[in-house]
């Protein structure tokens, strides 16, 4: 469990974290969402013991990070930002550094290396210098070394950042794979990511926690919740079968490619009574879609909100 | 496998971090080039301005007076990456959020860096096969010799490691790190007592003039093991790690 207590830090003048309390219990995959600079590698690095907080507190499986440090970086795997490692080691010689740190030996270590060797597809490069890999390949070997001991709490600061589509699914994939009864907190900025990995969305901007929820949830908070969107062959014909629909409260059309959007009234369903009245009238439609809610305009609207409180 | 269920006994972090840390010079042609212009230096130093031959004299006297100039350049030359590098690519985060103590990973940096001059010290031994062939000299004095050369060498090391935490930028660090050192080394001569003179008592300006390396290193190097140079050296040593620690931690978040 990783339980954090009005966790502060301030810099100088600059107030980086600002009283951020939250749970995280085994399952969990909790997305730390904001915009750059607002605080979420500064408390990632206060929960992997890094940066010792200006003010309150945060456990790691009970261990309190500034009373027990060593017994709190045991249960955590952490890829920090930019995923760093010595250039001049291979991958192979680096594992071997980091499992050693870590208190492997023997046949767990042989046994650990190996397998996250094959898990993060690391065979081709495990004899050259890190320095001459790819970002792609220094990223895996990040997340090699934060996964190697099989910690109960993995903190990754952006474990996609810089990867291919590719590589991006393989690591979701894996993510996926560990959550079952690990604790993992990422941070992103890439929305998609929150959707393919995270039970649990976190939204943070300068310095404090401004929204707690699943995916689904925030969702509910765009005005596209429910929303209805089409596109149809002729855009004015399906406007004009919409506009007589009585839930329906407004009806937009992109510039760009006359897709029509239409927003129903507070509660209200519209899915159907959009599909009848363009089977009623005969109007061809090319695509149909319920709108769940985007990600990105919550995103929007709560990080760049006037810093009022808007806690969930 | 489970790291709650199976705490495993680490082994010794800092000889995980010295062994990695000293493997790390040789994989890099870093240590070659220093050990290469060690020991060019070191033997022009000796022969062509220490007249080794001209004095006539089977000692290496004129082979460590040398030292403290050679070091002076070479030393922070090795000493400025220790931690500047380590902040400037992060892995300074990586190494710190590992179950390890600060106290543990600026010792093993520094002993590998130590143990790293230690080896191009060592290597200067066909000097002293020569001084053995040529005469008959006191090799107590030249093992007492080699002794205090390494303990300065660790005492501008350990500046040299404070410094490098200060500073991501290597250039900054070395330049400070020249300048301090030669104000150790200096210590006891009128270049720096002066200036001390100027405001300070004498009680200070002797206390000052006590911490002169040169002072220490000419004594040891005369074959003359005394307590307080050993304690000297061991204490520059003890307090400039122990400030490299406080300044890491300070610095940490930059």
């Amino acid at each position: 469990m990783i339980e954090t207590n009005q966790l502060t830090k301030h810099y100088g003048d600059f107030t980086a974290v600002d009283g951020i309390s939250f749970r995280v219990e085994p399952g969990q995959v909790l997305g730390f969402l904001g915009p750059n600079g607002a605080g979420k590698s500064t408390t990632m690095k206060m929960i992997a013991g890094f940066l010792a907080p200006t003010a309150g507190s945060a456990k790691v499986c009970g261990f309190d990070i500034e009373t027990q440090p060593i017994e709190a970086k045991r249960q955590i795997g952490y890829l920090p930002e930019g995923a760093p490692s010595y250039g001049e080691m291979t991958p192979r010689a680096f594992l071997e550094f980091v499992a050693e740190m870590r208190g492997l030996g023997g046949g767990a270590r042989t046994r650990r290396i190996d397998d996250v060797i094959g898990r993060l597809q690391l065979e081709s490069v495990l004899a050259q210098p890190i320095d001459t890999l790819s970002k792609g390949f220094k990223r895996r070997v990040g997340l090699a070394q934060a996964i190697l001991h099989d910690p109960p709490v993995l903190v990754l600061d952006e474990p996609t950042d810089g990867l291919d589509p590719n590589q991006k699914h393989e690591v979701r994939t894996l993510i996926n794979a560990m959550s079952r009864d690990k604790i993992i907190v990422i941070s992103t900025h890439i929305l998609e990511e929150v959707h393919a990995v995270c039970n649990r969305a976190v939204i943070i901007a300068r310095g404090r926690l401004l929204a707690d929820a699943t995916p689904a949830e925030l969702e509910v908070r765009s005005r596209y919740h429910m929303a209805v969107s089409l596109t149809a062959e002729n855009a004015g014909a399906a406007r004009e079968a919409l506009s007589r629909i009585a839930d329906i409260d407004s009806i937009e059309i992109d510039p760009q490619d006359k897709r029509i959007t239409a927003f129903p009234k507070k509660g209200r369903m519209i899915f159907n009574a959009v599909s009848e009245a363009l089977k009623a009238q005969n109007i061809a439609v090319s695509e149909l879609q319920l709108e769940a809610g985007r990600l990105d305009e919550v995103f929007r609207n709560i990080t760049l909100a006037p810093a009022r409180e808007t806690r969930a | 496998m489970n790291a709650t269920t199976t705490t495993p006994m680490p082994a010794n972090p800092v000889l995980t971090i010295f062994r990695r840390e000293l493997a790390s010079y040789f994989a890099t042609p870093v240590a070659y080039v220093f050990i290469v212009i060690f020991l060019l230096l070191s033997g022009a130093f000796t022969f062509y301005l220490g007249n080794f031959y001209e004095r006539g004299q089977a000692d290496l006297q004129p082979f460590f007076t040398f030292h403290p100039w050679l070091y002076l350049f070479l030393v922070p030359a090795v000493a400025m990456r220790l931690w500047a590098e380590e902040r400037k690519s992060g892995t300074i985060e990586l190494l710190l959020t590992l179950p390890v103590t600060m106290n543990q990973a600026v010792l093993g940096k520094f002993l590998a860096a130590w143990a790293f001059i230690g080896i191009a010290l060592a290597l200067t031994f066909p000097i002293w096969i020569t001084v053995n062939y040529l005469g008959d000299p006191d090799n107590g004095v030249i093992f007492a010799g080699y002794v205090g050369s390494l303990l300065m060498a660790g005492a501008f090391l350990a500046i040299g490691s404070c410094l490098s935490a200060a500073t991501r930028n290597q250039v900054i660090a070395f330049i400070l790190t020249v300048v301090v050192c030669f104000l150790f080394l200096l210590a006891g001569y009128p270049l720096v007592l002066d200036f001390f003179r100027a405001f300070a008592p004498q009680g200070v300006v002797d206390a000052v003039a006590g911490l002169s390396f040169l002072t220490h290193f000419g004594a040891i190097s005369k074959g003359v093991i005394d307590l307080r140079d050993l304690i000297y050296f061991a204490l520059t040593i003890g307090v400039w790690l122990y400030a490299n620690a406080v300044v890491i931690d300070l610095k940490k978040a930059d």
